[in-house]
């Protein structure tokens, strides 16, 4: 069976028609949470700014170019109106599961425990990598996008991105060595 | 990492997160996989990012997800929204934007090999009705019509790497209306002009229309 792509539902979505808004939320919204949720790591927020994200998508639907796929146009107006509420909320307070997630680098008995699961750590330096670097990993490795990609989400040129990647998991691989993991890299 | 130099090292150790993913494109994916097998040290560093992007997919998939009331708000907004204005372009748009979307690589693919074929016979056929024509020289002076069977046309197959997109901003930026399609051949009957008009007006159209990327063949018709 053939799924209708995400150019033709933005077509049909110029014209008015609500059904095909739904079946391109149902396919998208997710993860566009997901991408905001890290940005703004609180759970409600995230949770309004995507309605915000469709209803701009539901608006600027007869604007679609077709320069980008449209997943990539949705992250860059989820990626906006991300930082637009960060910006509104700068002492936005956390909620405790995100917070435990940035919690400092010393060690605890947690993080000791946790070392004996090296994916476990792994994740949790994820974790506290810094936004830039959070965004640009999860977008390569989450949301699977090109180098070329990544530039027109985030604003950036294409050596930039490349770079931004690579001191990105270059920081992971610091944050790794606190926690008792060396890599051998870099 | 002797094998390389420098430069060449770290331009591909830059690209091997996008190598895990599978978003680069043909050339670099075999320049990084051919770098894999001659490098040991660059084939270790790689397993490290296989283990990031295996992680970075688990932790983004501990993240849930929205509740159901999500879609709820969202229809609630797009309802207070003020009445959408019908664009006058949409049916076009989407009719062609869902008529390429609906083939598959490979039927595109055969649909050129056809094209090619088919084109050559009809462009002799066409040539042959010109020419006829040329001798007639007759035109009426007419109102403009609606009527999609009015007008002056031509013939065109759409370039094989030309987007919908493409093709639905050329036939607005240069007022085409499709009259009918796809023929056998990949052709569409687009109509350049609502009213008649004289052969050498059509060929210097057919001309400037040919100029344009998204224009594979293009001859005028009946």
């Amino acid at each position: 069976m053939q799924t209708t792509s995400d150019e033709v539902l933005i077509a049909r979505i110029a014209g008015g028609d609500r059904l095909a808004m739904q079946v391109l939320f149902a396919r998208h919204h997710v993860r566009v949470y997901r991408f905001v949720l890290r940005l703004v790591r609180n759970e409600a927020t995230a949770e309004d700014l995507i309605s915000d994200v469709f209803l701009d998508v539901w608006r600027q639907a007869g604007k679609f170019e077709g320069r980008s796929a449209v997943s990539t146009w949705m992250l860059s107006i989820a990626r906006f109106k991300a930082l637009s509420a960060l910006r509104r909320k700068p002492e936005q307070e956390l909620d405790e599961e995100t917070a435990e997630q940035i919690e400092d680098h010393a060690d605890n008995p947690e993080v000791a425990l946790a070392k004996k699961d090296k994916a476990a750590v792994l994740r949790k330096a994820l974790s506290k990598l810094s936004a830039e670097h959070r965004e640009i990993v999860d977008l390569v490795y989450y949301h699977e996008k090109s180098v070329e990609e990544v530039a027109g989400i985030v604003g950036i040129p294409e050596a930039t991105v490349k770079t931004r990647m690579f001191y990105a998991r270059k920081k992971l691989s610091e944050i790794l060595k606190e926690q008792g993991i060396d890599r051998g890299w870099p | 990492m002797n094998t390389m130099n420098k430069e060449t090292q770290s331009d591909i150790e830059e690209l091997l997160p996008w190598h895990a993913a599978g978003t680069l494109s043909r050339r670099d994916t075999q320049r990084v996989e051919e770098a894999l097998a001659n490098d040991p040290e660059l084939a270790r560093r790689y397993e490290l990012v296989r283990e990031e992007f295996g992680e970075t997919i688990l932790l983004n998939e501990t993240l849930g997800a929205p509740s159901g009331h999500a879609m709820e708000k969202l229809f609630a907004k797009i309802d207070a929204e003020p009445a959408r204005k019908q664009v006058a372009s949409f049916n076009l748009s989407t009719r062609v934007a869902e008529f390429f979307a609906s083939l598959s690589p490979r039927t595109l693919a055969w649909s050129a090999a056809a094209a090619a074929i088919a084109i050559f016979l009809q462009a002799g056929l066409i040539a042959n009705i010109v020419i006829k024509d040329k001798a007639g020289g007759f035109e009426t002076a007419s109102a403009p019509s609606t009527d999609p069977g009015v007008g002056a046309f031509t013939l065109i197959r759409f370039a094989p790497q030309a987007s919908s997109d493409d093709i639905t901003k050329f036939l607005e930026a240069n007022k085409l209306q499709v009259a009918a399609g796809p023929m056998p051949g990949g052709l569409y009957k687009v109509r350049v002009a609502v009213t008649g008009l004289p052969k050498d007006e059509i060929a210097r159209i057919v001309k400037k229309l040919q100029e344009d990327k998204v224009v594979g063949f293009i001859a005028t018709a009946q």
